[in-house]
């Protein structure tokens, strides 16, 4: 018998504040994973983002630096320029990266910044108690949004995959998601390749991962799964939209 | 195909009672523990028929808390996740 | 270094690169774009790294990133750009990180003009930024004093684990003076093992971080860092007198204003007026402690600023009541001159 999973040695011992069935769980194994695969844990750096993952720094087993919301592909900018031999990534949620942060990961494509970026899309501000984000499908109802998202008054959902790939220094831009087996086991070759990249040097990778929000949806986290896989997906497919070996 | 068995082994005391891994069994060997909270307050899962596990490992690559560990026995050759 | 004619902006860039900069973040705003600019051809050069940020408030989280991981990173700016930063500089000053920050003031507020101005002392001293935290703030008042300043910036700011502001505006930027830039005294400094540059595999992660949401631990973070704003106040508070034995009024000033107090001054001397004056070079430590030792003949404390009156508040805590504390300013980007300093004093004392 051989042990085929196990808890990554990329992640700490804590156990997570995250809500049962959130999949940020399952997203920070699949980076652990892949760090621990490529013999990169030792010398990476984490730039963790404000969201429900603003405590990231405590579950993955690596340096890490909190930076203030929206501002990570910034701080991480200030580490890759200081230290290229390193691997650094970013983690953040829709919030982080799709709203606040807009300039700062446009920017960071822009330059051809050799980071990684996780960005966590899963339609709604989770930490703040389920808010509307820019991802927010039509019609989809959240606390800011009561009667559903209306997109004559706030515009239509933000696909980020779509808009990130056109910058030249975006090497590799990936949408996955984590709803099935079948989808994490894509997520995690996307990730791998998100690293792989930025140890080639080639620019700016970015896998956007669609995700759940149980509590933010108010749905159990099986139900939130099949809401992913019916609501989400359409309106952003899955797939790579960049990709160097294209280029 | 090889065919494969395996065992699993989760941390009932760290498990949230999510069910992403009763959905992710493709053999559906997995349930909520009738009449059972942790020591967290939830409801954990456990493996119902243990010896109709095929070590596919899906619960364990569902599971956002890592609490479930999947040992394989079979002639193919597998990448472990760890 | 030999004695050059310079310009206080590129001074300033050049001292930063002698006093040890290893990478400069920046956007650029009027009048301080001489600094960039000049780093932009020299700092790689001296094997650092020059990078243009798409707007201030990346470019400080960019010095954020880079001091994280043991960089000497610095930034400049201008009032309107530095307000856009405060958050990092909250950040900067919770998180520990040492890094050198310049404002060269100019005409607020909102974007103002491009003229000089003091405008900012609130936003040097009191932050701006979140919560409570302090960070040194030095004022130069020549193009010499400012290299110097500069030159020992970088090691100031390691040697506390903590931002460090030179406060420089439209006037000392764009002037060109004499610069007779010295050697660089190094301090004795701590090893930076606090760093996040990846654990090798041989300790535990370094986390570098802002929040604690238990609010015991977070006081105890505060009082920490009062602790060592307390050390800093104590061993790093400098100012320098101007004629104030025997002074009857004592004029307050800093930077471009300090140099015109001082005309007045001498002004006022030629026709046997005791005036004196106290030239702040920390904004924060603020020295109170000179407001203490002045002597019984000072009646009068005049205050002026380019500005509608900020450092007048804390010259009235110094004074604490003891002395009549009255303020001159000018604003909008106006730079008073000796004249109207004299008047104002004869004015004060009730002389013609």
């Amino acid at each position: 018998m051989t042990v085929i999973f196990t808890k990554s040695k990329g992640l700490t011992e804590l156990e997570t504040h995250y809500c049962p069935g959130c999949t940020h769980g399952i997203i920070h194994k699949l980076v652990a994973e892949s760090l621990v695969e490529l013999d990169l844990l030792n010398d990476t750096i984490g730039c963790a983002a404000v969201g429900c993952s603003i405590l990231s720094y405590n579950y993955f087993n690596i340096d890490m630096i909190e930076s203030a919301h929206g501002r990570a592909p910034a701080v991480a900018t200030g580490v890759k320029r200081v230290h290229p031999e390193k691997t650094v990534f970013t983690y953040q949620g829709d919030g982080d990266l799709a709203s606040i942060g807009t300039a700062e990961i446009v920017h960071a494509a822009h330059r051809g910044e050799k980071i990684t970026t996780i960005f966590v899309n899963n339609a709604i501000y989770g930490m703040t108690g389920g808010q509307m984000a820019p991802t927010t499908l039509a019609n989809q109802k959240t606390t800011t949004a009561p009667n559903g998202r209306d997109v004559k008054h706030c515009g239509m959902p933000l696909k980020v995959s779509e808009m990130l790939a056109q910058i030249p220094g975006a090497a590799y831009v990936a949408r996955v998601s984590v709803h099935s087996p079948k989808a994490v086991r894509q997520a995690k070759k996307a990730i791998k390749k998100g690293f792989e990249y930025q140890m080639a040097g080639i620019g700016l990778s970015l896998i956007e991962v669609l995700s759940t929000c149980p509590t933010g949806w108010g749905l159990s986290p099986i139900d939130a799964l099949l809401w992913l896989e019916e609501n989400m997906i359409p309106y952003y497919p899955l797939g790579v939209y960049k990709s160097p070996e294209e280029a | 195909m090889a065919e494969l068995r395996g065992t699993v082994d989760i941390e009932t005391d760290r498990c949230k009672g999510c069910g992403l891994c009763t959905v992710a069994c493709p053999v559906k060997i997995i349930i909520f523990k009738a009449n059972s909270v942790n020591v967290k307050g939830y409801q954990p899962v456990t493996i119902q028929d243990p010896a109709s596990c095929t070590g596919c490992g899906n619960c364990a690559l569902m599971c956002p808390d890592s609490v479930i560990t999947v040992e394989r026995s079979s002639r193919k050759k597998e990448t472990a996740h760890v | 270094m030999s004695r050059t004619l310079m310009k206080g902006n590129e001074a300033l860039a050049l001292a930063a690169i002698k006093g040890g900069c290893t990478h400069f973040f920046g956007y650029p705003i009027t009048p301080q774009n001489e600094i960039p600019e000049f780093l932009a051809r020299e700092l790689p050069k001296a094997g650092g790294v020059f990078l243009q940020a798409e707007s201030e408030l990346a470019a400080i989280n960019m010095v954020y990133g880079a001091a994280a991981t043991g960089a000497r990173a610095m930034t400049t700016s201008s009032s309107p750009g530095i307000a856009l930063m405060q958050e990092g500089m909250s950040m900067l000053a919770a998180a520990e990180l040492p890094c050198v920050i310049v404002n060269v003031q100019r005409g607020g507020p909102g974007i103002g003009s491009i003229q000089p101005s003091q405008a900012d002392y609130y936003q040097m001293t009191r932050g701006g930024g979140n919560g409570d935290y302090r960070i040194i703030s030095l004022a130069p008042s020549t193009v010499q004093e400012g290299a110097e300043m500069m030159l020992g910036a970088f090691d100031l700011a390691d040697f506390y684990r903590t931002p460090v502001f030179i406060v420089s505006d439209g006037m000392l930027g764009q002037m060109m003076e004499p610069l007779d830039l010295p050697e660089k005294i190094s301090r004795n400094l701590p090893a930076k093992d606090w760093t996040a540059v990846g654990h090798g595999g041989l300790r535990k992660p370094n986390t570098i971080k802002t929040l604690a949401l238990d609010p015991v631990r977070l006081e105890q973070i505060n009082n920490r860092l009062q602790d060592k704003f307390a050390r800093i106040a104590e061993a790093e508070c400098r100012y320098e007198t101007y004629k104030t034995e025997g002074a009857e009024i004592i004029l307050c000033a800093y930077g471009s204003t300090a140099r015109i107090a001082r005309n007045c001054i001498d002004l006022l001397r030629e026709e046997n007026i005791g005036a004196g004056m106290i030239r702040p070079q920390t904004l924060w430590p603020f020295p109170n402690r000179a407001f203490r030792n002045l002597t019984d003949s000072c009646r009068q404390i005049l205050c002026v600023e380019m500005s509608c009156g900020q450092m007048v508040d804390d010259v009235r805590l110094a004074i604490n009541g003891r002395i009549p504390v009255s303020f001159y300013g000018r604003s909008g980007g106006i730079i008073p001159v000796p004249e109207e300093l004299v008047r104002q004093v004869k004015l004060i004392l009730g002389r013609k």
